[in-house]
C-alpha cells in the first residue's frame, strides 16, 4: 500500500478520528460558509435559489427518507431471515416457491412509490429547465482550462474576460481565498434577478456547475446550451468543472459573485474599463466557438 | 433424471500442455483461461485504484509524480505528467475492470464453465469460435495496457479522457497521439470477442439443452447469460460503429463528431450510452443468476418465483436498452426527452425489486446453512440494494442536476459494480471453486476475506455519497480542503480492501497446497443443478450420453 508508508498517515488517523467524532457531535452547520463546500459535510450545500431549495426539498424530504427506509427494510428482512430460518432454528425447509399475492404486492408497492417520487420530480424538472424572462444574459465559454464570460452590450456590458484559478502563490487566505476555488476575475451578477447563462465550449466538452444554485450544464463545442438561476443572497459562489476535459480538469473552477443591484451597476462600469483591452481577443474566441 | 455418463471417452483427443490451452476448444479449459485473464486484468485495475485512493487520501498532489517517474521516466517534479497520468489511470481502471475483469470472470469464466454443464450439454456449440473469443480478448488487454505508454495528449503518454471516450477530448482536439487509436483497436477486438462469445452462448442455450430441459426449467444462471448475450449482440455493434466513426474522425478527416464539419459531439454520447447502459446489465445479470443459485442451494429451497425471476431479468435487459440518455441529463436535452428518460429509468426499479424480494423469499422458510458462498450472496443482496436505491435518486433528472458527475455517482455505480458485481464474482468463485478444481478451500479464510472486503469497500464508497452531495466532482486529482475528511476515510477503506485481496490469493494458494478433496457435491441437498451430479473436477468431456430431465426440480 502506497499510503501505508506515508509518515503522516498515523498522525492523520488519530486527528481524523477525533475530528470525526467531533463533527458528528457538533453538527456540520457550524462551519458552513455560503457558496463553498463545508469541511466534512454530510449533505447538500446551503442553497440560495428557489430551484435549489426545491431540489433540496426533493432530495432531503422525499428521496432520502424513502431510500433510507428501503435500505433499512431490506437489511432488517435479511437479518430476520438469517436469524429465524437458519438451519438450527428451522431444520426442515418449507417447499413454498410461489405466492401470487405476495408477488403482486412487491410489484405494485414499488410502482406506487415511484409514482409518489415522480410527481414532485417532474414539477421540479420543469422549473429547472424552463427559463423565465431573464434580466441579465451572460455567455460562458469553457476552454482548456479556464472559463470565459461575455456580458452583452445591450445590458450595459459589452466586454468579456477570462477566469483562471488562482495559483497557490497568489492565494490570500486572509481575503477569504480558497485553494482550488478562488479565481482571478470573478463573474458578477445582481441579487434577486433572473440570470440566463448561455454555455458553450471552444475546444473539448466542459461542464459549468455552481452547486449552491443547482446550476449544471455541459459546455459543448458547437451547441449553445442554456440554464438560469436567481440568487436570493449576496456572496461568492464557487463551482468546479464537471466534465473531464484533460490535464487540468481539476483546476478550472467557476466563481460568481452575487452583489446588490447598485454594486452590479458600478461593477459594470469598472469592468468595461478593466476588460476593454482584452475585448477584441475575447470576441474572437467567442466567434471561434460559434463557428466550430 | 437418469443415465448420466461421466466417463471421458477413450477415443477422444485429450491434448496436453501448450496444445491443450493455446488451441483449446474445451469449454472448461477456455473458462479457466478467461478466469486467469480476469485475475490479471482485475489485479492491474485494482492496483490503479489503490494508486488513485493513495493520491486522494490527502489534498495536494503527492503520489502520482512518483508513479509517473516510475512508469514513464518523467521528472518526479513534473506535476503536469502526474495530472495526465492520473487521468490515464482512472480511464484504464474503468476499462480494465469492466472489459477485462468482470466480463471475463462472469461471462468468459463462469458461463463458459457452467452454462453447458447446467443445460446438460457436452460443450459449447462452436468450440473453435470459443477459442478465438478468448484470444481476441487477450490481445485487447495487451493493447489497452500498451496504450498507456503511447503518446496521447500532446507531450504526454496514454489516453486520459475517462472510460466514456467523449470526443472532442478523445478526438484530435484532445488526444491527437496514437494512444486513443490503441484503445479503439482494443475495444474493437474486445467487442468482437464478446459478440462471438454471445453468438456461441445463444446458439448453445437454444439448441443444446438436454432432453426435457425446456427454457422454463433452465437454471437462472443460464437465463442470465442468455439475456446478457442478447444485450451484447444488440448493443456492441453500436459501440463498434461509434468508435469506428471516431477512428475515421481522428485519422481520415471525417467530421461525425466535429461541429466544424457539421457533426455533433453529442451523437457520440448517444451511441456510446446506447451500448454503455446495457453494458452495466451485462455486468450484473450473470451475477444475478449466480446469487439465485447460491441462495437456493444454502436455503435448501428452490428459487422463489422462478418464472418471475427469469422474466425480471428479461425485462431488465429490455428496459436497459431504452434508458441510455439518463447518463446525459446535463448535455442540453429537451424537457420532454428528459421526462421520458426519467420515467423509463425509474421503471427498472420494479423488476430489480422483484429480484431482491424473491431472493429474500427464497431464504424465507428455508433452512439456511451459512457456508462461505452464502455470506457473499447475502452481502451482495444488501450492497446491491444500496446501489439500487441511489440509482432511483439519480434516475430523476431533477436530482441528477445536483449530483451528476459528482462522487455521488461514483458511489452509486461502485455499489452496484464494485460491491455488487464483484461480490457476485467472488460468490460464484467460492461456490464453484470446489467443482472446478476438485479441492475445498478453507471456509474460515473465505469468510474472513468477505468480512475484510465488506468493511473495507463500504468504507471506501459510503463516505463518497457525502462528498458527492457536498459537490465534489469526479475525476479530480486534487480537491478543495473541505473534502479532505471523507476522502481520507475512503482511502483508509481502500487499504483494508487491499488486505482482503492479499487474503484472497492466500486462500486460493492454501486450497491448492492442502488439496482437500471436495467431492462431487460439497454443498448438500440444496445443490440441485447438473454440475453437482458430475465428479469434481468434471471429466474433460461430460454428458457423452445426454442427461434426461424429468419433473420440475431444476431451478
Amino acid at each position: 500500500m502506497l499510503i501505508g508508508r506515508r509518515p503522516t498517515l498515523r498522525r492523520a488517523a488519530l486527528t481524523a478520528g477525533a475530528v470525526f467524532s467531533l463533527l458528528l457531535l457538533a453538527g456540520v452547520a457550524s462551519a458552513e460558509v455560503l457558496g463553498q463546500p463545508t469541511p466534512g459535510g454530510l449533505g447538500l450545500p446551503a442553497t440560495v435559489t428557489e430551484v435549489g431549495a426545491e431540489t433540496q426539498f426533493f432530495y432531503n424530504v422525499i428521496l432520502l427518507p424513502i431510500i433510507s427506509f428501503i435500505g433499512l427494510f431490506v437489511l432488517g428482512l435479511l437479518i430476520y431471515v438469517c436469524w429465524r430460518f437458519n438451519e438450527h432454528a428451522n431444520p426442515v425447509p418449507s417447499k413454498l416457491t410461489h405466492h401470487t399475492g405476495l408477488e403482486v404486492v412487491w410489484t405494485l408497492v414499488p410502482v406506487l412509490i415511484l409514482v409518489f417520487i415522480a410527481i414532485p420530480s417532474f414539477r421540479l424538472l420543469a422549473h429547472q429547465v424552463e427559463i423565465p424572462e431573464p434580466k441579465v444574459t451572460i455567455k460562458v465559454t469553457g476552454n482548456q482550462w479556464y472559463w470565459s464570460y461575455a456580458y452583452p452590450e445591450d445590458q450595459g456590458g459589452g466586454f468579456s474576460f477570462d477566469q483562471f484559478m488562482k495559483t497557490d502563490a497568489d492565494l490570500k487566505p486572509e481575503n477569504g481565498d480558497v485553494r482550488l476555488l478562488s479565481v482571478d476575475n470573478e463573474a458578477v451578477v445582481p441579487v434577486g434577478e433572473v440570470i440566463k447563462l448561455q454555455v458553450v465550449a471552444s475546444d473539448v466538452i466542459h461542464s459549468y456547475t455552481i452547486p449552491a444554485f443547482t446550476v449544471r450544464i455541459d459546455a459543448v463545442p458547437g451547441r449553445l446550451n442554456e440554464t438560469w438561476f436567481k440568487a436570493e443572497k449576496e456572496g461568492i459562489f464557487y463551482g468546479q468543472c464537471s466534465k473531464i476535459c484533460g490535464k487540468d480538469h481539476a483546476f478550472m473552477p467557476a466563481a460568481i459573485r452575487v452583489v446588490s443591484k447598485e454594486k452590479y451597476a458600478e461593477w459594470l462600469v469598472e469592468a468595461k474599463k478593466k476588460f476593454a483591452k482584452v475585448d477584441d481577443g475575447r470576441v474572437r474566441v467567442a466567434a471561434e466557438a460559434d463557428a466550430r | 433424471m437418469d443415465a448420466i455418463s461421466t466417463e471421458a471417452g477413450a477415443h477422444h483427443d485429450h491434448p496436453t500442455g501448450l496444445r491443450r490451452y493455446l488451441f483449446s476448444t474445451n469449454h472448461k479449459d477456455i473458462g479457466t483461461l478467461y478466469l486467469i485473464l480476469a485475475v490479471v486484468g482485475g489485479l492491474i485495475g485494482f492496483l490503479m485504484s489503490m494508486a488513485i485512493r493513495a493520491e486522494l487520501a490527502h489534498p495536494g498532489i503527492s503520489v502520482f509524480p512518483g508513479i509517473s517517474a516510475l512508469l514513464h521516466g518523467t521528472d518526479p517534479t513534473n506535476i503536469d505528467a502526474a495530472k495526465n497520468l492520473y487521468n490515464v489511470f482512472i480511464t484504464a481502471h474503468g476499462v480494465l475492470m469492466i472489459f477485462f475483469f468482470v466480463m471475463p470472470a462472469l461471462m468468459g469464466g463462469f458461463a463458459n464453465w457452467f452454462v453447458p454443464i447446467m443445460i446438460g450439454a457436452p460443450d459449447m456449440a462452436f468450440p473453435r469460435l470459443n477459442n478465438i473469443s478468448f484470444w481476441l480478448l487477450a490481445v485487447a488487454l495487451v493493447l489497452v495496457v500498451l496504450s498507456t505508454f503511447a503518446e496521447g495528449a500532446p507531450g504526454s503518454l496514454g489516453f486520459g479522457g475517462g472510460w466514456v471516450f467523449y470526443p472532442p477530448l478523445s478526438s484530435n482536439t484532445g488526444h491527437p497521439g496514437p494512444a486513443m487509436d490503441y484503445v479503439i483497436l482494443s475495444l474493437h477486438l474486445a467487442g468482437a470477442s464478446s459478440i462471438l462469445g454471445s453468438i456461441n452462448f445463444i446458439t448453445t442455450i437454444f439448441n443444446m439443452r438436454a432432453p426435457g430441459m425446456t427454457l422454463h426449467k433452465m437454471p437462472l444462471f443460464a437465463w442470465g447469460m442468455l439475456v446478457t448475450a442478447f444485450l451484447l449482440v444488440l448493443t456492441l455493434p453500436v459501440l463498434a460503429g461509434a468508435i469506428t466513426m471516431l477512428l475515421t474522425d481522428r485519422n481520415f478527416g471525417t467530421t461525425f463528431y466535429d461541429p466544424a464539419g457539421g457533426g455533433d459531439p453529442i451523437l457520440f454520447q448517444h451511441l456510446f450510452w446506447f451500448f454503455g447502459h446495457p453494458e452495466v446489465y451485462v455486468l450484473i445479470l450473470p451475477a444475478f443468476g449466480i446469487i439465485s443459485h447460491i441462495v437456493s442451494t444454502f436455503s435448501r429451497k428452490p428459487v422463489f418465483g422462478y418464472l418471475g425471476m427469469a422474466y425480471a431479468m428479461v425485462s431488465i435487459g429490455f428496459l436497459g436498452c431504452i434508458v441510455w440518455a439518463h447518463h446525459m441529463y446535463t448535455v442540453g436535452l429537451s424537457l420532454n426527452a428528459q421526462r421520458y428518460f426519467v420515467f423509463a429509468t425509474m421503471v427498472i426499479a420494479v423488476p430489480t425489486g422483484i429480484k431482491i424480494f424473491s431472493w429474500i423469499a427464497t431464504m424465507w422458510g428455508g433452512s439456511i446453512s451459512f457456508r462461505a458462498p452464502m455470506w457473499w450472496a447475502i452481502g451482495f443482496i444488501f450492497v446491491f440494494t444500496l446501489g439500487g436505491v441511489t440509482g432511483v435518486v439519480l434516475a430523476n433528472a431533477s436530482a441528477d442536476r445536483q449530483l451528476h458527475e459528482t462522487y455521488y455517482v461514483v458511489a452509486h455505480f461502485h455499489y452496484t459494480m464494485s460491491l455488487g458485481a464483484v461480490f457476485g464474482v467472488f460468490a460464484g468463485f467460492y461456490y464453484w471453486f470446489p467443482k472446478m478444481t476438485g479441492y475445498m478451500y478453507n471456509e474460515t479464510l473465505s469468510k474472513a476475506h468477505f468480512l475484510l472486503l465488506f468493511v473495507g469497500i463500504n468504507l471506501v464508497f459510503f463516505p463518497q455519497h457525502f462528498l458527492g452531495l457536498a459537490g465534489m466532482p469526479r475525476r479530480y486529482i486534487d480537491y478543495p480542503d473541505a473534502f479532505a475528511l471523507w476522502n481520507y476515510w475512503s482511502s483508509v477503506g481502500a487499504a483494508i480492501a487491499a488486505v482482503s485481496v492479499l487474503l484472497f490469493f492466500y486462500t486460493v494458494a492454501e486450497a491448492f497446497m492442502r488439496k482437500r478433496e471436495a467431492g462431487a457435491n460439497p454443498w448438500g441437498v440444496g445443490a440441485t443443478t447438473l454440475e453437482w451430479t458430475l465428479p469434481s473436477p468434471p471429466p474433460f468431456h461430460q454428458f457423452e450420453t445426454l442427461p434426461r430431465i424429468t419433473g420440475s426440480g431444476h431451478h
